[in-house]
Parts: C-alpha cells; structure tokens; sequence
C-alpha cells in the first residue's frame, strides 16, 4: 500500500476518535438539556434561586430551591481544597524535592493506591472513622457534615494533585534549581520560591483537577455529609450535595414530573461546573507546556 | 606564584558512580586573579570547578576524595556547610539561567534567602549589583519586567550580578559566553578582568583566545588528569607538555 494512503487511514482514524468522544459529549449535553427543559414551564428560574430549600415532596406546595445544593457542594468543594491544596503540594515538593529517592520509590505507588481506592469504601470510613472523629472534637452529636465530607474528598484528590503537581515540579529546568543552591539556599527555600513559582501553572492546572474531582463525587459524600436539604447553616452542619441529591432522588422519582425535571436542571449544571473546571484546567496546563 | 593562594585542590579523585571523571588533580587557585580551566569536552573541567562549591553533591552517588581548601580548611569536612560555602563561592554557569521573576526579583533572591529583610538595603544592594556587572543603564527602566525578555547576554549579566549581590569572595565561571555573541562575550570579560580586583575568580572555557586575554593562570585538563599548570602567558608560548601544545595549536579539541 502508498505510504500517503496509509498515512491518510491512520489520520482518519485518530480523526474519528476525536470527533466520537466529542459525540458522546455532545450527546450528553443534549440529553441532559432536553431532559431539563420542561422543568422550566413550571418553575421559574427566579423562583429556582429564591425558594429556600429543596423539598419536592412537601405536601402542599413543593420547593425547588437550588441554592442549598449549590452551597453545599461548593463548601464541600472548597473545604476540600482547603486540605488537598497545602497537602498535596507539600507533598509533591517533598516527593520530588527533598524525599531520600528510596523513600520516594516506596511512596509513589502508595500513592496511586490510594487513588484506587472505591469511594464507597471512604464513605464508609467516613461513617465510622472520620465523623466520630468529628463528634468527639467538637462536642456534637452528628458527625455527618460538610466537614467530614471535605476530609474525605480532600484524600481523593489528593492523589490526581500530588501526581500532577509533581510531575509540573519535575519538569522545571533543573538549571533554576542550580542557580538557586549555588546562591546558597537550602532545598526547601530552592522548592518553594523558585521551584512552585515557576511550575505554578500545571499546579494549579493540578489542583483544578483534583477539584473537578472533588465537584463530580457521589458515592462519597452521599455517605458522610448528613444529607439535610436545608440552606447549609455551618461547615458542622449537614449538607446535601448537588450530587448526592441526584443519587438519592432519581431511582425513586416519578418519570415526567417537575421533581424529575428539576433533578436534570442539578445535573445539568454540575455538567457545565465541572465542564469549565477541566477546561480551566486543560488551559492552565497547556500553559505551563507553553512556558517551558 | 606571586598572588596569595586562596582555594586549593590536593590530590582530588572524583567519581560519577563508579566512572572516574577526575584524577590525582593538584591545583593552586590565586587570590584576585584569574584561573582559567581549558581542555577538550568532556576532560571534567565542570566536574572539577563544581567542586569548589561542592555542586556535585547535587548529583547522585557522587564521590569525591582529596582535599579542597578554601583559606587553608578543607571545604568538604563534614562539619562545613554547603550553604555557608556558597554564600562565600559564587557561580555563574554556561547557560544564562535566570529565574522566571522580574530583573529586580532575580538579584534580590539571594538576599532575601540569606536572611536580608530591610527593603531599602534589598534595594540598595540590588542597585550596586547590576551597576557592578555593567548592566544598571540598560535596565533601570524596567527592573520590574520579567528577566526572560532579556537578550542573553544581558541575561548572563544579571546571573553574575545576581552572583555579586551576595557578596562572595570567589567566583566560579563555567564557559560564561558559550552562548553569546561576540559583543556581549566582550561585555563579559571586561567585566571579569574588572571584578579580579575584589575577587578570586575560576574560569572554564573552550576558547584559547579567551583564556589569553582574561586569565593570569591557566590549568590545561585532559582525559581527568591535569596535564599542566601555569602562569598564561608562559603556558600558551612555551607549553612544556606535548598534549598542551596540541591543544592550544588547535591539533585536537
Ligand atoms: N552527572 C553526571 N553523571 C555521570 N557522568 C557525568 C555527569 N556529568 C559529567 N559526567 C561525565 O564526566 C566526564 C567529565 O564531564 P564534564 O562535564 O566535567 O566535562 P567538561 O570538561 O566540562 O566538558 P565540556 O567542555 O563538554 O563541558 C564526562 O565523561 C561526562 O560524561
Ligand atoms: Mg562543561
């Protein structure tokens, strides 16, 4: 066969590729759009952010408020960061900076074990480990809130950061790491200030997905954040998470109802959220490859 | 030798590993003047200046045996610290590598780690610096943009003002204009042969002519051995050894 033939079979192939997963996200938007809309013939998007709770089983008049879930996942989703960030790159700049090599090769894989472990698996830890925990430190009852929800979030991303963080510090030209011993700073002040600031585009692309991560999680904290569907008073309140609330209520819900609807109208945006997430990500990456 | 001796290597080995680089090295480095390193690639010339502010202990597995002194105490007793060495011997590498900060930010890293907090001294220091390493009229303006838009010979200037702001006492050049232009390498050596007043100063190159015009001694390396030794002058007239003579009559290299 005429190697430009050939060359032109495999390009269509790769093209193929691409234009089937961007199908499939196409297809994905859309369902989930037209499986949203009708939702807004009976509720005002007005009323979506005024109503203060989420209740579609109330008796009288059902409420669809869309703030507490939004608020609730974002506080699970910034109080994981809040963690995983300062961990995961204290961690990186450890593992690649100051680590003994030795140390360093037993410590990779555990890594990326723990990002092998099931989440239902952390939820359960969260149940009977991390919420107690919780109760005993600060004197509650319930130790099912945004907080224990955080935590656990915080160790599944912790792995996409600590890996991807560490590669953006491994790529950093080794000769501004000279530079920086040979004027007499020691290998922390090296990782610190010269090493994160000049890697500090793919670590953020880095914690951007360890955060779509985090955003996108079900099994997880549908187990250990309380699930109450009020606007979430404190971080040692129970939430109930955009996800969490989709889990709960779609295998039960009557199909075509508003309540039905209104659950596409969650997923819908959670889609978009954690869309623009990865694509932030994808361009602070692309960023960092660039600046090299 | 007519200068005070201010570094020494006696009887130096040095190993990548279990590859020999460096063998049985003697060398005498003056005080405020030039020592030029030359040899053919991969003779150890870097492996043997690294040394002198213990940069090799940067590379793994890594090791080293001999003395080397530094105003008669030997630099790498267990009891001296890296980081003290080399507040006191600078280095200014082969290729300009500035960090990603801002020309100000640059010279005042080495400041700032070395514990300096008043900012009107940072600033004052900053300022000597750069008028020091003859870059301070063409970059008054714009202390503030990021050094990376610098060209490079500029960019070279910096790393040895950045070097000068510490105030070190001996500075170690590796091939400081391998990649620059013929008019910033003349930048630069006017600037080494200025900065030999208040400085010892190591300098590795390929070029013969270079090591003419700037050094007072020059170390001639070969295959990890140093073959010979000298003032310049007589070394690049009157070569004793015949491997030295090839060499600066350009018969290999
Ligand atoms: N990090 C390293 N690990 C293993 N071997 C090395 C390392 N650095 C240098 N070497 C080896 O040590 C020897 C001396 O290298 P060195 O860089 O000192 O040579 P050089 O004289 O500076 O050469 P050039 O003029 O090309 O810069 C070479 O054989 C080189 O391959
Ligand atoms: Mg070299």
């Amino acid at each position: 066969m005429n190697r430009r033939i050939k060359e032109k079979i495999i390009e269509g192939f790769f093209f193929l590729n691409g234009i089937i997963v961007i199908g499939i996200l196409v297809g994905i938007f859309v369902i989930l759009v037209r499986n949203a809309w009708p939702a807004f013939h009976d509720v005002s998007v007005g009323d979506m952010i005024k109503w203060p709770s989420w209740n579609p089983d109330a008796y009288t008049t059902p409420t669809y408020g869309i703030l507490p879930m939004l608020m609730s996942t974002l506080m699970v989703t910034l109080g994981s960061l809040a963690v995983a960030v300062p961990v995961g790159i204290g961690a990186a700049a450890y593992l690649s900076d100051v680590a003994d090599p030795r140390v360093r090769e037993i410590a990779k894989p555990i890594v990326e074990i723990l990002a092998g472990i099931p989440s239902v698996v952390l939820g359960f830890l969260g149940i009977v480990l991390v919420g107690p925990m919780i109760c005993k430190l600060t004197g509650r009852y319930n130790g099912l809130n945004a907080v224990n929800g955080s935590i656990l979030l915080a160790v599944m991303a912790l792995p996409t950061i600590i890996s991807l963080s560490e590669d953006a510090l491994g790529s950093v030209p080794r000769s501004y790491e000279e530079a920086s011993m040979a004027l007499g700073a020691n290998k922390w002040q090296t990782v610190i200030q010269v090493k994160i600031p000049a890697a500090a585009s793919g670590i953020l692309a880095a914690c951007m997905l360890g955060m779509g991560r985090a955003i996108g999680e079900t099994m997880t904290v549908l187990m250990a954040t309380g699930n109450a569907a009020e606007f979430p008073g404190s971080f040692l309140g129970p939430v109930k998470t955009m996800t969490a609330t989709i889990a709960i209520e779609l295998g039960e819900v009557a199909y075509h109802t508003t309540h039905y609807y209104m659950l596409f109208v969650v997923g819908l945006m959670l889609f978009i959220i954690t869309f623009f997430v990865n694509l932030a990500a994808d361009v602070f990456f692309h960023k960092h490859t660039r600046a090299r | 030798m007519d200068n005070k001796i201010r570094m020494k290597a006696e009887n130096v080995d040095f190993f990548y590993g279990r590859q020999q680089a460096l063998k049985g090295i003697h060398l005498d480095i003056a005080s405020n003047a030039v020592t030029a390193i030359i040899g053919p690639s991969g003779c150890g010339k870097s492996t043997f200046i690294r040394l002198l502010n213990r940069m090799h202990e940067l590379v793994p597995n890594a090791v080293l045996t001999g003395r080397i002194l530094l105003d008669g105490k030997d630099i790498i007793a267990p009891d001296v610290d890296a980081v003290d060495l080399r507040r006191r011997v600078g280095m200014v590498f082969q290729k300009p590598n500035p960090f990603p900060k801002s020309i100000f930010e640059n010279v005042a890293y080495g400041l700032q780690i070395n514990g300096m907090k008043d900012k009107g001294k940072i600033e004052e220091r900053v300022i000597e610096s750069l008028k020091k390493a003859a870059l301070w009229d063409e970059v008054k303006h714009r202390l503030h943009d990021s050094a990376l838009g610098m060209s490079g010979g500029q960019q070279q200037r910096l790393c040895i003002a950045r070097c000068l702001a510490i105030e070190p006492e001996v500075i170690l050049f590796d091939e400081p204009c391998a990649s620059l232009d013929p008019i910033s390498t003349h930048k630069v050596e006017a600037l080494i042969l200025e900065l030999k007043k208040d400085y010892t100063i190591v300098i590795v190159t390929h070029n013969m002519q270079q090591a003419a015009r700037v050094s007072d001694y020059t170390g001639f390396f070969y295959m990890g051995e140093m073959v010979e030794f000298g003032r310049t002058e007589v070394m690049f007239t009157r070569p004793r050894d015949k491997r030295t003579e090839d060499y600066i009559t350009g018969r290999f290299g």
